[in-house]
């Protein structure tokens, strides 16, 4: 017993002793959980054809990925940052606070978000205007006084009368995820920005308008696991759901894409720009440590190759929307020349 | 119930004599009562059986679930292709170096040789159908075969390459490829076309799938991999191990061996019951606060993970063997210092030697909930993308719980068989992990 007690010291001592901080061999990134599976095929196929390391991803969120990536310089902090929205000013300023004054600012694509049915089930055919009166919490009253009233559809017909006569029920995330987010701001924002009513109010109260969703089980919280929402939509013919455009494309056997202002969810009206509801989606490098972690301008060479992000590259394969042609050159150039935001304009 | 009727027994009892009455009355009664008592003794046990049944009932369904979705993960599909890997379509130079060996255009000799297999397929849109019913992983595959052996540059060779994950579901599944209609499948029809084409020709063959054991995680379902998780979870559990056994174990004995009874035990053994009911996300902004801010550990080592465990394992373990220490009759100790014993030897030869078995199985138990553990590795960097299998303590690494719900959130199809396997192994470790506490109980397991 005496010798296993022993054993077991030097067993703890040396697991201690190993700790002691080292260097760190390969590119630590963060962020979006957007952006997650797209970084995740570049650095493996990075991994493979380079003698680097595979760089290691972690799933934090866009908010969560900047507060790491801007806590300052060194091993331990993030190289690389995803976002599935600009930086703000405030992070950018918290950045520049604590040392981290060379970010690079990487626009690589776009995300739409869709909003689909079983294919079993009718199209819908509708307007972002027709998405908010179906959603949110408060809506302008439909008698026409400058009032507004706790929502009283219950039916998508009463909202607009092309559209079927079946319950009101949207499947979406919480508001925890960043798909919630982006699709209140694109979408319920943009859709209630058609009253005059509503544009009328001031700042804070046309934002809790236009950003609360009922509560009255029109609209279901399914998780932040989108192949949940695709399951549910599949054995629920009557349902609309709300998820990102990979688990559209993945599964265009099963669901099919809304018809919103006229475009529906597809690849060329995302990157045209004709479909309401899409993000950008980026990344920022700390340009203070291309030098000393191997390999982070190699992964940015490999991020912004032709047979990566443009319009036939594997990430396109994907679900992302690529960049124009234009957009791609000028970003490629920042991108290899390093070129350091300055300011958020 | 009968008990109830008993104190009405009491008052027909006369004061004095005729004990014969008495006992009749007493019978009768008990008789009266005793079907009643009968049928809520058996209903007692059937409320039991049915309790037993029920929890067995889901057990099952959940089992079968997972195994009959996992199962497939265990196979893949693979094409037999003859690649000709001339230096002109492999882009090398004369006297090619590893590195530009490594660089070569492997994509374009498999897409050649796919090309020679059908040889009517012309238009740009079909040829990426065609191409897309092999895995990418195929170009890696022969990028190791030639840089292993640079002699193969020049030859043909016959190799068995991975097809994509959707044709690999595809040739795994039972569908009668000749009536695509009936099949729900991302495919296109030519590309089933083309793939009856192969399966016909005898040239795809269903295998047991090796990659799911050696690689680490991959965004293509058919070359991603548990490794990696394994590794992670065994390294993290070693450290874990290491350091909440030792440190529980003794905080046990002094406890229950040789702490005196004052209101400052009494406040350290609230505080341990208190610590085994904090949620463990808690013990995860601890391990992000202190290891990683205050000791700049590394983030998500599984020597971090470990620590964060540990401590999250300590207060079931300390529980567990001080019940165990308890158990330990005083007469043994009492044996022991009556033959000229110190304490420090009557606990190392006697009490604890007996405490053992009680000791690991509460070990298990909190080793076993380390291990489904993902809230607190989630703060201090574990959930990760991680290809590489982890080397040792300090490399990035994830674990199997989080792997599963990597996989789970991934869009692509197939990633549902993979998670389910990854169910599947995380359960043979569990059965592991208790058949070595079970063989190890019965090595200590003493009577008295």
């Amino acid at each position: 017993m005496n010798r296993l007690s022993s054993a077991i010291s030097v067993a703890v001592l040396s697991v201690g002793i190993s700790t002691s901080a080292v260097a760190r061999d390969y590119i630590s990134i963060v962020g979006s959980s957007t952006v997650y599976p797209f970084a995740t095929v570049v650095a493996e196929r990075f991994g493979k054809v380079t003698n680097f390391k595979t760089p290691k991803i972690e799933s934090t969120g866009s908010g969560g990925g900047l507060k790491l990536f801007c806590s300052g310089i060194g091993v331990d902090t993030p190289d690389i940052t995803n976002s599935s929205r600009r930086i703000k000013q405030s992070e950018f300023d918290m950045c520049q606070q604590n040392g981290v004054t060379d970010v690079v600012e990487v626009l690589i694509g776009f995300d739409g978000i869709a909003i689909a049915n079983s294919i079993d089930a009718e199209q819908f055919n509708m307007s972002t205007k027709d998405l908010f009166l179906a959603l949110a919490a408060e809506v302008p009253n439909p008698d026409g006084s400058d009032t507004l009233v706790p929502n009283p559809y219950k039916v998508w017909s009463e909202i607009n009368p092309d559209l079927p006569e079946i319950d009101i029920e949207v499947m979406g995330p919480p508001p925890t995820s960043g798909t919630r987010d982006a699709f209140v701001e694109l979408a319920m924002e943009g859709g209630c920005n058609n009253f005059d009513l509503i544009k009328g109010l001031d700042k804070d109260e046309h934002k809790r308008v236009c950003h609360t969703m009922r509560e009255d089980g029109a609209y279901v919280e399914a998780g932040e696991n989108d192949n949940l929402i695709v399951q549910k939509l599949e054995a629920n013919p009557d349902a609309l759901g709300i998820f990102g455009f990979s688990f559209l494309e993945q599964n265009d056997d099963k669901v099919q894409s809304s018809v919103i202002d006229g475009f529906e969810a597809d690849f060329d009206s995302i990157a045209d720009g004709d479909y309401a509801i899409s993000r950008p989606l980026y990344f920022y490098v700390k340009a203070q440590h291309a030098g000393t972690v191997p390999g982070i301008n190699e992964y940015l060479a490999e991020f912004t190759k032709e047979s990566a992000w443009g319009d036939d590259g594997y990430l396109a394969d994907k679900g992302m929307i690529p960049l124009d042609e234009d957009a791609r050159e000028s970003v490629g150039e920042a991108v290899r020349s390093l070129t350091v935001l300055e300011a958020i304009e | 119930m009968s008990d109830n009727k008993d104190p009405q027994v009491t008052p027909d009892i006369p004061a004095s004599g005729e004990p014969g009455r008495v006992r009749r009355d007493t019978t009768a009664q008990v008789r009266s009562t005793l079907a009643k008592r009968y049928a809520a003794e058996k209903r007692f046990r059937f409320y039991g059986i049915a309790a037993i049944c029920a929890s067995l009932a889901f057990l099952v369904v959940l089992l079968t679930s997972i195994f009959i979705k996992g199962w497939p993960a265990f196979t893949h599909a693979y094409v037999k292709m003859n690649i000709t890997l001339d230096a002109d379509t492999l882009e090398l130079s004369e006297n090619p170096g590893a590195e530009e060996l490594r660089a070569a255009n492997y994509g374009g000799v498999i897409k050649k040789s796919l090309q020679e297999k059908f040889p009517e397929v012309k238009k740009r849109k079909e040829k990426k159908a065609l191409y897309a019913l092999l895995s990418n992983s195929g170009e890696y595959l022969l990028s190791d075969m030639v840089i292993a052996n640079p002699d193969l540059i020049g030859q043909t060779i016959e190799v068995w390459l991975p097809a994509d994950d959707e044709t690999g579901a595809l040739l795994k599944s039972n569908h009668d490829l000749s009536k695509p209609d009936t099949i729900v499948t991302r495919m296109s029809d030519q590309q089933i076309a083309m793939t009856k084409t192969l399966q016909d020709a005898g040239e795809t063959d269903v295998r047991f799938n090796k990659t799911f054991f050696t690689a680490g995680d991959s965004r293509e379902p058919e070359q991603a991999g548990i490794r990696a998780a394994l590794i992670g979870s065994a390294l993290t559990l070693l450290v874990t191990f290491l350091l909440s056994f030792p440190i529980a174990v003794a905080a046990a004995i002094y406890l229950e061996e040789f702490a005196p009874q004052n209101r400052w035990t009494d406040l350290v053994e609230v505080n341990i019951n208190n610590l085994a009911a904090v949620p463990s996300i808690v013990f995860g902004l601890l391990g992000l606060a202190v290891f990683i801010n205050y000791f700049h550990l590394p983030r998500s080592a599984p020597v971090v993970g470990g620590i964060v465990l540990s401590l999250m394992t300590l207060p079931t373990i300390i529980i567990a063997s001080r019940a165990a220490l308890k158990a330990v009759p005083p007469s043994i100790r009492e044996a022991g210092r009556g033959l000229g014993a110190s304490d420090q030897q009557v606990v190392w030869h006697h009490v604890l030697p007996l405490a053992m078995p009680g000791i690991l199985t509460g070990t298990i138990i909190g080793l076993a909930q380390a291990l489904g553990e993902t809230a607190p590795l989630l703060m201090i960097g574990m959930v990760a993308f991680i290809v590489d299998v982890p080397q040792g303590f300090t490399d990035a690494a994830t674990v199997l719980p989080v792997q599963v719900f990597l996989w789970a959130d991934s869009p692509e199809r197939a990633f549902v068989e993979k998670t389910s396997a990854a169910i599947i192994v995380l359960l043979v470790f569990l059965i592991l992990m208790n058949a070595i506490a079970v063989l190890l109980r019965k090595k200590f397991e003493r009577r008295w």
